[in-house]
Formats: C-alpha cells, structure tokens, sequence
C-alpha cells in the first residue's frame, strides 16, 4: 500500500524539517492552490474526495468548511482555522505521531484549510503534555515565516495567514469543539449550547473551523492528487487512508497508516501481531475509551465509520484497545468511568453527578460488595446519562458507551464477581 | 522566585517586571483582557512552579477580573498547580492501556520508592507526584512523564534507576494539584 500520512515517517521516527518536506513533495499542493484554485475549488474538492473527520465523530469535512459563511454575511473581520491536537481519548496515540515526526504535513494542511475558509489567523490547539511535538511545530513554524509561507503574504499570493502553538493546561474536555474555543478564550472549558455553532459563531464570536490533526494531515495529498485518487485509497465504503493503533496485550501494539476498510482481524493479528502468549482475545474498544466493545464475531468486520456504527460501536479515533482474559471486565470499565467522572466539566448534573455515581457502583462490584440490584442500577444508569439530549455534551453519554457494551458482552463476569464476593481475576 | 526580588509595579500587585511583560505580550492577541486568564496563570506558574493565592490575585487585578472568576479558571485545569510542587512534577498515567498493562503495581512502587502519594511531594522536595489522563504513548505503555520527559515502558528496573536514591517520607503539608478530583 502507498503511504499517505506516514511518508515522511521513517522508523527512527525523527522529524521531517522544511528541506526534507519540499524535498519529498511537500508544499506542492499549497503552491497549485494559490496559483491555481479558488478557496471554492478547494472546496469542492475537498467535498468531493469524501473526507470524514478522524477527531471521531467522522463529519464530512468539505461539508463542514461549507457552513463558513461568506464576508457579505458575516461582515469583516477575522476567521479563524483551529487544529485540534489536544490527544487526550484514552487508548490514542495517532496525532501525536503526526506532528512529532512531520510538523509540516500538519501546517501546510492548516494554511490549505484556511485559504479555503477565508481564515487570518489560525491555532495548534495542542495538549500541554505534548512538549516534544509543540517544540517540533515550533520549530517548524519558525522555518515557515523564514520561507513566507506564513505571514502577510504567503508565497507572494496576497494571501495572509498567521499560525500560533496553543498549549492547553490540560482537560479532556478541551477536545470537545467549543469547550476549546472557550479554553481559546480564557475560561473554563465548557461546552458552548449549540446552535449557533462554531462555523458561525465560534472564536470571539466569529467563524471559527476546528478540526482534527489527522482530518487536515490530509488535506495537501487531496488538493495535490485529486479526489479520485484518494477515494481509490480506501478497500471499503470510505476515502483514503487512517491512521489505526492497536494497545493492550499484544505482541506488537503500534500505530500503522492503512487503507480505511481494513479488516479488524488483519489490523490485529497482522499488525499487531497477534496476543501474545498466554492471553486470549476477549473484547476490544475499535475507537478509544468512548466507543463500544466489540467482541470475536466483530473481527472481520471493515475499519468503515458505518460498518463500525452498524455493529453497535464507533470507529472513533481508529486506536483500538484490547481487553485479554486475563484483565477483569468491570476493572477495565470501572478504569474508564473513572477518567470520565474525573474529566466532567461539571456543568451539567447528570454528568457531574451520575459518572460519579456509576464509578461508585461499579467500584463496589469490583472489591467484592456489590448486591444484585447494583446490575438494574447500572442498565438504569446507560439509559439515563448514556442518552444524547440528557447531557449538555456527548462526553457522558461517551462515557456510557463502554458500560452498555460490557453489560451486553460480559454480564456473566459481572455476576459473578456479585455473586462470589471478589473480582475473579485477581 | 523570592519574593524580594519581586518588583511592585502596580499597587496589590504581585507580579514581577517579566511576568507582566509577557503577560501584556499576550493582550495583544485577544480582544479583552479576561481573554489572556489561562495564558497569564501559565506565565507565572513556569517562573514560578506553581500559583500561589498572591500570584493569582496579582494577575485577576491586573487582568481586571475578580480574583473568584480567576479561582474558577485555575482549578478548572490539570496542569496548573494551586499548591507548590516539586522540581519536577511526575505525570502519572493511570489510563486504560497503561492499566491493562500494569500501572498500577508501578505506581505502588513508586509510591513506595518516593514515600509519596499523588498530590505529596517528596521531603527533598524534587518530585511531586500527579495522576494523568492518558498520555498518548499507549503503543509504550506503560508510561509517565518526569518533568518535560516522557518515560516509557516502565518496569521495576527503569523505576529503581530512576527513584532508587531519592529519600523516602513527604512532607504532610506539601499536598500539590487540583485540590479536588474534578475541581468542579
């Protein structure tokens, strides 16, 4: 298979600086953008190509830049392109790959994506942890205004467009589009109501664009080779390639770049090589720590946002993790709820207080004291806080996602830790 | 930073010739002073390790915010620290495929080797010691970070060569981090 994202990436993972970029094609599709394309071409090509966001929900990109609106509705002012590189899902590992070892892949897809939006100023909204990959982006941002491609006149177009690292202080919440832009802002990272949403009234109340590291990593090898071309990427339903990651009690756990619509099976017995000795396959999360578990009549199913959706789970952010037989089911999930109920924003109540309540539960059924009424208050729990419309976001209702599976997949498990008294795992 | 050193140029403020300086640097990119909270909290939290009721008043004045609405943004986030903390700060992934993969039998260990609990830092005051959301390194896992250094692969022998020497026992009163689990 051709490699797209990863190109650049050799096995010592060091970092692609400018001349190695340009060297290996890279500011080539910048440069026929500028010289040749409108930002509606850009566009529509983008549109065409069928890009779905790789942040998790899968939006479609092109779509998403189309709800910009035009300077005769808006009125002047700035616009603003936001990169989300704030890699907190548990079980992920892609973005930071992404920009630690190709910082220019991801600028030169921002400053595409803000041409096509009409966007003056743009962000690296990146996780403070990440201190490797801002030093890189840096690094590599100071290279781009020394070359002109960023600035008051990128590449002598009259195009103007300035890019600033963003380092979070840190919250899971901050992924969430407009919690960002309110951490952009300054405040607690809430989730904004939306409508109006940020693509009218986003930062400082002007059109704003957030979208993933991986999503705008993208974007150059589509404006350079076409939307055909990336479409014929994917063996499946979806365009182009993904970034899938596989952790857990495996032999190999790693992230590789592979057609979407590869099988599960062969991303996990292939890539990662398979369990290692001793340990059985049991369950595996196919998206991060908020998607549904998928168990063994999952395993040949294709890496595609619906053939995932169909199955009952997500696709998420491609990064699967493992649960063997050896790892207790309620201890991995009691693990999840509790990075949840400690990562809510606290705004809304059943968030705030159902998550800890759902900790609470399943951490009495995990050291021995749980009753069997526990297991009705748990169903009653997935209903509750798992239901889009009860929340003020989708992080609780996330949260619920591998709860509901576990319950469906490993009740038996949770039975029996109720029924003897103690985890049987340990 | 001492305190001595510290030159009052506004009336109530606490913060240094530098701090504001950098501080006024980031106004320039938001369109009202509140805009640069969490920008100003980081500023003076790397001179000075952490963000001390003095600091936090001196930047809530100078940002023409009350130092309440302040209180809100800081507890709110992870990585900025309302009590003192060590040299460098042990980010500790407690996630769920470093948990798979073992963490919390080396997290023990640690806490053993350091004599501190997450929120303690230890008596020599070199390391304070954090519970992380996932890192990003699960393919590694599992991991933390000391200070700017991501570790890896963390076993029994990476942590003895790491915090074999260090002297055991914390201080009671050198509790660090957000003050509650959510700080909501």
């Amino acid at each position: 298979m051709e490699k797209v994202l990863t190109r650049n990436i050799g096995f010592d993972q060091k970092p692609t600086d400018l001349k190695a970029y340009e060297a290996n094609g890279g500011y080539r599709g910048l440069r026929k953008a500028l010289a040749d394309m409108s930002p509606k071409d850009c566009q529509d090509l983008i549109s065409d190509s069928k890009l779905r966001g790789r942040g998790g929900a899968g939006f479609p990109t092109g779509m998403k830049w189309s709800f910009v609106p035009g300077e005769d509705k808006c009125g002047p002012g700035h616009k603003y392109l936001v990169c989300n590189a704030d890699e907190m899902e548990p079980g992920t590992f892609k973005d930071r790959l992404l920009m630690e070892c190709d910082p220019h892949q991801l600028i030169e897809g921002m400053i595409l994506a803000a041409y096509t939006i009409g966007a003056d100023i743009s962000y690296v909204f990146i996780r403070g942890e990440y201190v490797l990959a801002i030093q890189r982006l840096r690094d590599a941002l100071a290279e781009c205004y020394a070359a002109g491609l960023l600035g008051d006149n990128v590449l002598g177009s009259g195009y103007k467009l300035d890019m600033y690292v963003h380092p979070s202080a840190g919250r899971y919440i901050c992924g969430e589009e407009t919690a960002l832009i309110n951490a952009l802002e300054g405040k607690r990272a809430n989730p904004r109501a939306k409508p109006p949403f940020p693509q009218v009234s986003g930062l400082w109340g002007r059109p704003t664009i957030v979208n993933n590291v991986e999503t705008l990593c993208n974007i150059p090898h589509i404006i350079d080779r076409g939307a055909e071309w990336f479409k014929s990427l994917g063996i499946g339903e979806d365009a182009g390639t993904k970034l899938f990651g596989v952790s857990g009690k495996v032999n190999n756990p790693g992230c590789w770049e592979l057609p979407m619509g590869t099988p599960i099976r062969e991303i996990i017995e292939v890539h990662a090589g398979g369990m290692q000795e001793g340990y059985q396959l049991k369950g595996f999360l196919p998206g991060g720590g908020s998607t549904d578990f998928l168990t063994h009549e999952h395993l040949d199913l294709a890496m595609d946002y619906n053939v995932i959706g169909a199955a009952g789970s997500r696709m998420g952010t491609g990064t699967m993790i493992i649960l063997d037989d050896r790892t207790c089911p309620v201890g991995m999930v009691l693990n999840l709820i509790r990075f949840f109920a400690h990562e809510s924003c606290g705004f809304c109540t059943p968030c705030r207080e159902g998550l800890p309540w759902t900790r609470q539960v399943l951490q009495d059924i995990e050291d021995g004291r749980g009753q069997p009424e526990d297991l009705e208050t748990l169903a009653y729990q997935v209903n509750y806080i798992g239901a889009l419309g009860n929340t003020h976001c989708a992080l609780a209702p996330g949260a619920m996602e591998p709860l509901q599976s576990a319950l469906k997949y490993f009740y038996d498990d949770f039975k029996q830790h109720i029924s003897s008294g103690r985890c049987p795992y340990h | 930073m001492s305190k001595s050193q510290m030159i009052q140029t506004d009336v109530g403020s606490a913060l240094s010739v530098d701090e504001i300086a950098e501080i006024d640097a980031e106004l320039a990119h938001v369109p009202y002073k509140s805009g640069a909270a969490i920008d100003a909290l980081k500023i003076v939290q790397a001179k000075r390790g952490w963000v001390s009721d003095e600091s936090l008043r001196g930047i809530a004045k100078h940002l023409d915010m009350s130092a309440e609405e302040l209180e809100g943004i800081a507890t709110f986030y992870n990585l900025i620290y309302r009590r003192p903390v060590g040299e460098k700060v042990i980010l500790f992934c407690d996630s769920v495929s470093c948990w798979i993969s073992g963490c919390d039998d080396i997290k023990s260990k640690i806490s053993k080797l350091l004599g501190v609990d997450y929120g303690e830092t230890t008596k020599d005051n070199l390391y304070t010691l954090l519970p992380v959301p996932c890192l990003g390194a699960c393919d590694r896992a599992p991991v933390m970070m000391v200070g700017d250094d991501l570790v890896t692969h963390l076993d029994d022998k990476k942590i003895k060569e790491l915090f074999g020497k260090v002297k055991t026992k914390s201080t009671s009163s050198s509790k660090a981090g957000p003050k509650s689990e959510g700080s909501q």
